[in-house]
């Protein structure tokens, strides 16, 4: 799965490149667009990774509660799928064992694993491998009730622009409203895993994903930051409750290799 | 239409660039990314001498994914430049014709550009598989134990680049963006 997701875009990621080069205004835009274009082709073709960064491997498990995993360890099982698909596959060890001591780990370990617990008696895998130049430009903000849902979109505003062309637009932008400081970044990572075609069941924040697109390529940031109309491709977000004192929001921001795989075992 | 330009780069050539040209580079550039400018920099703080020349000659600021076998790179797009923005002044001031990345720089690598007469190319971010193409050949020479952050020299053939920051100091970053923002 690290090497599918390293090699090949989800249809609904290629969908939206499609509808962002017949959009893009700017002629040095559109090149750039083509530009990317053609490398997911050779990178499909030839198999080279889309992007050199091959990101950390992001995992989430939604386990059936119904099912008992046998024969050794879950996480030593993930962290060796991670293992071998980045040594077999030919993607960068980009993880380092610590984070000040700086020794890289030479096989990509371990994964960031988050697992939830759900009904059923099946496990959903996905498996998100994520570039640290978007991830570096991410942001948590932790408003207050009063600022609202106008602090909310300052916020996503605030984050897309500083991001700006370090984040290899156009960007994919995920976004957790509520819950609790680690819960909304958690949401926000979350969020960039969700079909792009597919809206939020919530009817205000489909129109808050919509009215936050339009506004962000608004901000004139355009493919590669050289300037356009067309500076994100889409805008996920996820809500949960949140206490009375608080309005926590993540945003976390994504490249336009907005990679992930996904099975049901 | 597209200039082209042979690197290493010298002042004359980076001079007459400008903002927003779209150029070609065919030549010799050597990578090096976060691991390698901090042991660089170490170099010189202990009066040592860098691993190659830098008169004239170009960064790539990459550290590419493993090669197959029969290829001479792996995936091999920009990593974003401002991490390296600390060490970058000094190496000007040596000397070095120009560095290819992507995204912001600081204010401090802006005036270091406009001093010496330098550029600042970017490459477009996440295009690894297709910049590979323009990759002729590559060969670690110097922090091999670094391993992707290794400094490698590499042949390049028409290795596409967009000029963002140009000798006298224009940001295409900040010129492109305005032109195009309706909020």
């Amino acid at each position: 799965m690290c090497i599918e997701a390293n090699h090949f875009l989800s249809p609904d990621m290629r969908r939206v490149f499609e509808k962002a080069v017949s959009e893009e205004k700017s002629p040095l835009g559109r090149q750039i667009l083509g530009q990317l274009q053609e490398n997911l082709q050779i990178a499909g073709e030839d198999m080279i990774p889309i992007c050199q960064d091959t990101g950390m491997a992001v995992v989430f498990l939604k386990i059936g509660q119904d099912v008992h995993v046998e024969g050794g360890s879950l996480r030593k099982a993930v962290d060796e799928g991670v293992r071998q698909g980045y040594i077999e596959g030919y993607l960068r060890k980009s993880v380092v064992g610590d984070p000040l001591e700086r020794v890289n780990t030479k096989d990509n370990t371990p994964a960031v694993l988050h697992t939830e617990i759900v009904d059923g008696d099946q496990i959903e895998i996905t498996v998100a491998p994520k570039g640290f130049g978007s991830e570096n430009m991410s942001r948590v903000f932790m408003l207050k009730p009063a600022d609202g849902i106008e602090g909310v979109k300052e916020a996503i505003l605030t984050a897309v622009r500083d991001a700006g062309p370090n984040a290899c637009p156009p960007m994919v932008v995920g976004v957790g409203i509520g819950g609790t400081f680690e819960k909304c970044a958690l949401m926000a990572k979350h969020a960039l895993t969700r079909d792009l075609s597919e809206e939020s069941p919530v009817p205000y924040v489909r129109k808050l994903e919509k009215e936050m697109l339009e506004k962000i390529n608004g901000l004139g940031i355009g493919p590669g930051g050289l300037g356009g109309t067309v500076t994100a491709l889409a805008v996920n977000i996820e809500t949960y409750p949140t206490h009375i004192a608080g309005l926590p929001v993540a945003v976390n921001i994504c490249c336009h290799v907005n990679r992930h795989a996904r099975r049901v075992i | 239409m597209d200039k082209k330009l042979s690197v290493p780069i010298n002042r004359d050539d980076a001079s007459a660039l400008q903002a927003g040209d779209y150029v070609l580079l065919t030549g010799t550039i050597y990578t090096a990314r976060d691991a390698a400018h901090k042991r660089m920099q170490e170099t010189l703080d202990a009066g040592g001498e860098l691993p190659f020349d830098i008169k004239d000659n170009v960064i790539y600021y990459m550290g590419p994914s493993p090669a197959r076998e029969g290829r001479p790179i792996g995936s091999a797009g920009p990593t974003t430049a401002s991490r390296m923005d600390k060490y970058t002044p000094v190496l000007l001031d040596m000397g070095m014709g120009a560095m290819i990345g992507k995204g912001k720089r600081s204010p401090a690598v802006k005036e270091a550009i406009v001093r010496n007469g330098s550029v600042y190319f970017a490459a477009v971010g996440g295009a690894g598989a297709i910049l590979s193409k323009r990759i002729l050949s590559s060969e670690v020479i110097a922090y091999d134990d670094l391993g992707t952050e290794a400094i490698r020299r590499l042949e390049i053939k028409d290795f596409p680049v967009v000029v963002v920051i140009d000798s006298r100091g224009n940001d295409l970053y900040e010129t492109a963006v305005n032109e195009f923002r309706t909020i």
